[in-house]
């Protein structure tokens, strides 16, 4: 009975597992360097891009799979994957500039409404689904103050030329340039068996600021499948970026079948004095999130946070964190990090924080707290430390703690259901963290929370 | 009207502790429990709301008709009952005002009423606030996070008062607190009470009671109602204890 209730719940929470019927231009799955060669010259790239791809293609093939992670990670079999799915090609070989309605319809659907006149305001959108950019909103209003803000392939053509990537966002914010309005990236995986390789670059100049958001979403599926993205940050000189993320991708079925490989690098470069970079994630999705947002800090004085609310419920499985590498003097890192983990799901707090020979004064603060729902859930944390500097300031804090069935009791006699409890329960476990969202994020993120946990204590 | 028959109840796969308790509590009537340690004051009160480490194995709760027994906690709080607890829980991280919120919310969607707007609802806060003398900064910190003793109970007594309850169960509200402000939150439910509203108030002392004057006394002894009097036998247990009711029923 009570499973009945937990599975039917679990099923029906992701009401983003939708598919959208469009045709697609799949190519055919494997791995190898033909199929980088098609990828390219789809993408009409110059010679120089393809070079890098392949080198980089010849490198990949020398590694293997590390296993450090606390994960029971399936062997990824790379020659079942499409590399290349694109939603907006026409059938036959029609040419047109026109978005196909489905595609419209399905981010109207996702909330992401693609037409500037009914877009959140103050938020400009990157749609990404499977391998392309659907459509970038706000371009022209941006690009009045010099700013930058357009699909990575549009960006190795136009603006990049010493650019090395393949495809997703592409922003730059030119000097003393505050932008205007939220910058952000949906991505929707649609097609089946295909991966989402998808590569973000944004370069934010001196003495400028933004704010980056990034969604996820893919539809239900009995198999697994792989997003492996790249988020490259460089901040310059007295410059801000804040980077946030609400990660929805589906998490597979109450018996931990399907859901997204969430494979990420995400790495930021605090290259000049006094900038400032903070990832901000909320991770409820995915059936494996593996993925470590990471901060060098090399100018004199910058700062660095990452604040993480990772959910796991079922079979899910997250092992996140990230790294905080100190180079320049003075500077400080800040890492929060709230898991909560239910069902019979694992998480995995792992963080690294380093400080080099000459980063003189370098101070970090990090808090990592686990809250579990349920006996059968793991929570874990690995927090590793290499200082080399003797004038460093190091914190660390950890706490463990539950759900009480006093503190259930207490909400229910007032009158709160049990799902509301969990939820009002979990969203003030995670508030230090969700309070750092851009204001829709925020209330987004507050309702994924409770709904990512119905279920799963009484 | 509560109305409690033949009431045996136990903690979870344990022991007995009530058996058979019979009490009838008709609207506007206040009575008071007293009886020693663990004669099952606590766990009447529980089992009245709902707490699932306690199952009844015979008998029945009924309020205003309705089977009690068959409804959920948070049913039996939208039906108008209401506990005070004797040790109100700390929530970290949960703001009254949020708590509260979704308490005064989920009671209006039970009846069949909107959601009060932000507004309304702040200055409801403001006016039952006032009410029982709770400064502003508690109202804005976690639910009883950080709370003195008295402050815990004040707090109780203001969720009350946010609430509006046809029933309330008072356990303990005594305990732990100085005259003073034993005054200010006995005080605090006699102005919330309405002539309806019917209370059941678990105490060990005469002194709670000067301030909640009971119509009825009852006394508890190893799960059973075993005396049933007016006022005037909570003041012959405050001089004499306990022990000569349990002679008397010997």
């Amino acid at each position: 009975m009570a499973n009945e209730f937990v599975k039917k719940v679990a099923e029906e929470k992701y009401k983003f597992g939708f598919t959208t019927d469009v045709h697609t231009e799949i190519i055919d799955k494997g791995l190898n360097e033909d199929v980088i060669r098609l990828i390219s010259s789809k993408k009409g790239e110059p010679d120089w891009l393809l070079d890098f791809r392949l080198q980089a293609f010849r490198y990949w093939q020398t590694q293997t799979q590390p296993t450090w992670g606390h994960l029971r990670l399936p062997d990824i079999d790379y020659q079942a994957i499409s590399y290349y799915a694109d939603p907006t090609k026409k059938k036959g070989n029609a040419q047109s500039k026109e978005i196909d309605p489905e595609l419209m319809k399905t981010f109207d659907k996702l909330g992401i409404p693609l037409e500037e006149r009914l877009a959140l305001s103050g938020t400009a959108v990157d749609a990404v689904m499977d391998s392309v950019s659907v459509k970038t909103t706000f371009k022209e209003k941006l690009s009045e103050k010099g700013i930058i803000f357009c699909s990575i392939s549009e960006a190795v053509k136009n603006h990049l030329n010493s650019a090395v990537f393949s495809d997703g966002s592409f922003v730059y914010i030119p000097k003393n340039t505050r932008c205007p309005m939220e910058l952000s990236t949906y991505f929707r995986i649609n097609a089946r068996n295909t991966g989402q390789f998808e590569r973000t670059l944004i370069v934010c100049d001196e003495g400028s600021y933004v704010s980056y958001l990034e969604g996820c979403t893919a539809p239900m599926r009995d198999e697994n499948q792989l997003h492996a993205a790249i988020v490259e940050i460089m901040v310059m000189d007295n410059a801000e970026v804040k980077y946030s993320t609400v990660q929805n991708w589906y998490p597979g079925d109450a018996e931990g079948k399907g859901g997204v490989l969430n494979l990420v690098t995400k790495r930021g470069l605090l290259k000049g004095m006094n900038s400032k970079l903070s990832w901000t994630q909320v991770e409820t999705g995915s059936a494996i999130t593996w993925k470590y947002p990471s901060c060098v800090l090399q100018g004199d004085n910058s700062q660095a946070e990452f604040y993480s609310v990772a959910v796991t419920n079922n079979f899910q499985q997250a092992d996140t964190g990230t790294k905080m590498i100190h180079i320049g003097k003075n500077t400080r890192s800040t890492i929060i990090s709230k898991g909560i983990s239910a069902g019979r799901s694992e998480n995995s707090y792992r963080g690294l924080v380093k400080v080099g020979k000459k980063a003189d004064n370098a101070r970090n603060y990090s808090s990592c707290d686990s809250l579990l729902l349920g006996s059968r859930c793991g929570a874990h944390t690995f927090p590793y430390m290499d200082v080399q500097n003797n004038t460093a300031t190091m914190e660390h804090e950890a706490t463990t703690s539950k759900i009480s069935e006093d503190q259930l009791l207490y909400c229910n006699q007032r009158g709160i259901s049990t799902e509301e409890a969990v939820g009002l329960i979990v969203n003030g476990y995670a508030k230090e963290v969700l309070n750092k969202l851009p204001m829709e994020f925020a209330v987004e993120a507050q309702k994924l929370l409770s709904v990512s946990l119905e279920g799963t204590v009484g | 009207m509560l109305e409690i028959k033949n009431l045996h109840a136990a903690v979870v796969g344990g022991k007995e502790i009530l058996k058979g308790v019979d009490l009838t509590i008709r609207d506007g009537e206040i009575h008071a429990l007293m009886g020693t340690n663990g004669a099952g004051k606590s766990t009447l009160s529980k089992v009245i709301v709902g707490d699932p480490s306690y199952e009844v194995t015979e008998g029945s709760i009924t309020f205003n008709g309705a089977d009690v027994l068959s409804m959920k906690t948070e049913e039996r709080a939208h039906a108008g009952i209401f506990m005070s607890f004797q040790q109100p829980i700390e929530i970290p991280g949960v703001s009254m005002t949020n708590f509260m919120r979704a308490a005064v919310n989920a009671r209006r969607k039970a009846l069949g009423l909107e959601s009060l707007k932000s507004t309304d609802f702040l200055k409801l806060m403001r006016d039952k606030r006032k009410l029982v003398d709770i400064d502003n900064k508690l109202v804005n910190r976690s639910v009883n996070e950080g709370f003195s003793g008295g402050e815990k109970k004040r707090n109780e007594i203001f969720q009350m008062a946010m609430l509006e309850p046809s029933f309330c169960i008072l356990d303990e509200t005594d305990s732990g607190l100085d005259v003073d402000a034993l005054r200010v939150v006995a005080e605090g439910f006699n102005k919330l009470r309405k002539p309806e509203t019917s209370a059941l108030v678990i105490t060990h002392y005469q002194r709670l009671l000067d301030y909640i004057r009971p119509d009825v006394v009852h006394i508890l002894l190893d799960g059973r109602i075993v005396k049933t009097a007016g006022p005037e036998l909570a003041l012959q247990i405050e001089e004499q204890g306990f022990d000569w009711i349990k002679d008397e029923i010997k």
